[in-house]
């Protein structure tokens, strides 16, 4: 590579390598012009995203416009947002207004949301710049955003790993500095997981924390939407944004929201972490393990006690979820229908034959496998061994944290079992993939809120993360739990090594 | 509980999904693997234990009956793969 450049990309390097924070105060301050920032992270982008594929639809003009605006209110004075000139990247299942949302899906290329999001509509009104759409699992479905209808998406850290799914283009675009922050959904793990896996922190309020309305939906009892960031306070910081009460999701919780910066660096003294035997089983990699136990001790070091506990119908959780989450899958996919709005098939024998070829063709194998096993748990004489049989048991798991959280103020565990895995391990075989969220599926079931942070590395070099666990509405709690280690270590600022793809 | 062909068609049917036999025989060996897995379930006396379906208390929320108009009808019709007029348009309904 030429010096010159080489050292362009260095510099660009190091300013796209900062936080939100840092970066919002260097724009208010006029260190830096938004449009300036935005231009140079989409060089770098342009450079790096062949070898990541983060995104399915990047969004340059509009953002450089909004940039140009962000840039006018701050030279005239005026009052700027929350989020002023920060770049964002949004989970393409979430809807932008006249920004093509397809869930990954070919059943919905060329769907254009006639209107936003409730989490996007907070974005634009805080001044932030939407920078693109990310690569998911199709419809959220997966682990390893291998079940996209587009395109793979490789772990910054390692090309041939996947990031972790669904939302895996939005936690590699973090971890790649395509964007200081970008929007998730967690419905087993959706967030927290790949977060773990690119060496980010994902963070999934309690369920109802943070309005559905515009996200497309998957499964309506489980889905939350979070972010990721590339430390704790951005994860509070965007929180804030996003968080609150909205009347056209009827789930959305009319909770007061605090504020999640302040006292965020309280610390850990005298506080209580409970870890439960049952995460650390079998199947749990000897260097996640060590991560988290070595983790851990530096809680205790700081002045928090660790508490065994047990949380013992967790061996039953994957199980009740994949009847749960694809039950209401069935249900909420049956709009798809070549009607309203996406893909239809060209010729058909009247309007049965036209449904049945246009979902045929339009769904991808697992958002198929899913939609029948919902519907199968759903049919007549298996819904009470299966729907109502999980639904029972996810009573149970529900119950195991109300009591353990009588115990401690907070459970600390792994985000995965595993670091990254190799592009194509799994993929054949739906159930192992499934298996990788058993560690994040139990909040989702139970409501309640988790943040992934980074806490060490494998030895080929593979992030690992651990979970933070709390009672509903307990967010503040756990950023500052989660912020108290982070000060501490430096895994956050590790960055991965990124070729560039002209060389 | 393992999934058979016919089981298999019945459920591709109510999902309203074709599949090829090959696809058939890939999704018997898939579910029914899934399913068997999911049988774990059953160790568990649940008699007593209430299902649950959400995780927070959730309540109606009512608003006032008051005509809104969030997207037009050009913006409703925008998306569809087929019109007229003022109508989605689909084939033949009845035979």
């Amino acid at each position: 590579m030429n010096k010159n450049i080489q050292i362009i990309r260095e510099e660009s390097l190091r300013l796209l390598g900062h936080t939100a924070l840092q970066i919002k105060e260097k724009i208010l301050s006029r260190e830096i012009q938004a449009t300036e920032l935005v231009g140079k992270l989409f060089e770098w982008i342009k450079d790096i995203e062949p070898n990541v594929q983060a995104f399915i639809t990047v969004n340059e003009k509009e953002a450089l416009e909004k940039a140009s605006e962000v840039d006018k209110k701050i030279a005239n004075r005026q009052k700027v947002g929350l989020l002023a000139g920060i770049p964002i990247a949004v989970k393409d299942n979430i809807c932008t207004k006249n920004l093509t949302t397809t869930c990954a899906s070919k059943i919905l290329q060329n769907f254009i949301p006639p209107y936003d999001a409730f989490v996007v509509k907070r974005l634009k009104e805080e001044d932030a710049i939407i920078i693109g759409k990310t690569n998911l699992d199709e419809f959220a479905m997966g682990s390893s955003t291998e079940n996209s209808g587009y395109k793979i998406t490789r772990n910054p850290w390692n090309h041939e790993c996947v990031p972790g799914g669904s939302s895996g283009g939005s936690a590699a675009a973090v971890a790649a500095d395509f964007s200081f922050l970008a929007l998730g959904s967690d419905t087993g793990g959706s967030v927290r997981q790949p977060a773990a896996l690119c060496g980010v922190v994902g963070t999934k309020p309690t369920y109802g924390r943070v309005s559905r309305y515009g996200l497309i939906a998957f499964g309506s009892s489980l889905d939350q939407i979070g972010t990721f960031t590339k430390d704790v306070k951005d994860a509070a910081l965007l929180l804030q944004v996003i968080a609150g009460n909205d009347l056209r999701d009827s789930t959305s919780a009319q909770v007061p929201v605090p504020d999640y910066l302040h006292g965020i660096d309280s610390g850990v003294k005298g506080l209580r972490i409970g870890i439960p035997k049952e995460y650390f089983a079998g199947g749990l990699n000897t260097e996640v393990s060590k991560a988290v136990k070595d983790a851990l001790k530096l809680y205790e070091k700081l002045g928090a006690t660790v508490v065994d506990i047990s949380l013992p119908h967790t061996e039953y959780a994957v199980a009740v979820y994949y009847i749960v989450a694809n039950a209401e899958a069935s249900s909420n996919l049956a709009r798809y229908d070549g009607v309203k709005y996406g893909y239809r098939t060209g010729e058909s024998r009247g309007i049965i034959d036209m449904y049945c070829r246009t979902r045929s063709e339009g769904f991808g194998n697992e958002v198929k496998r899913r939609i029948m096993l919902g519907n199968y748990a759903l049919s007549s004489g298996y819904y009470d061994a299966y729907y109502l049989k999980a639904s029972k048991v996810r009573n149970l798991i529900k119950n195991d944290f109300d009591f353990a959280f009588g115990r401690v103020d907070c459970i600390i565990c792994p985000t995965s079992p595993v670091p990254a895995f190799k592009i194509g391990e799994r993929a054949n075989n739906p159930l192992e993939m499934y298996l990788s969220d058993i560690y994040t599926i139990p909040a989702n079931l139970a409501g309640i809120p988790g943040i992934s942070i980074p806490c060490g590395f494998s030895e080929t070099g593979l992030p690992i993360g651990m979970q933070i666990l709390a009672k509903h509405f307990e967010e503040k709690k756990i950023l500052q739990i989660a912020y108290a280690f982070e000060r501490e270590t430096d895994f956050h600022l590790k960055k991965p090594p990124l070729k560039s793809s002209s060389v | 509980m393992k999934i058979d062909k016919k089981t298999i068609e019945y459920i591709a049917n109510l999902s309203r999904i074709e599949l090829s036999d090959q696809e058939k025989e890939v999704f018997i060996h898939q579910l029914s693997d899934i399913l068997s897995y999911i049988e774990k379930l059953n160790k568990l006396n649940t008699e007593d234990i209430k299902p649950m379906a959400h995780s927070i208390n959730t309540t109606n929320v009512f608003r006032e009956d008051k005509l809104e108009l969030p997207i037009s009808r050009e913006d409703a019709l925008y998306n569809a793969p087929s019109t007229m007029g003022v109508f989605f348009k689909v084939p033949k309904v009845i035979e």
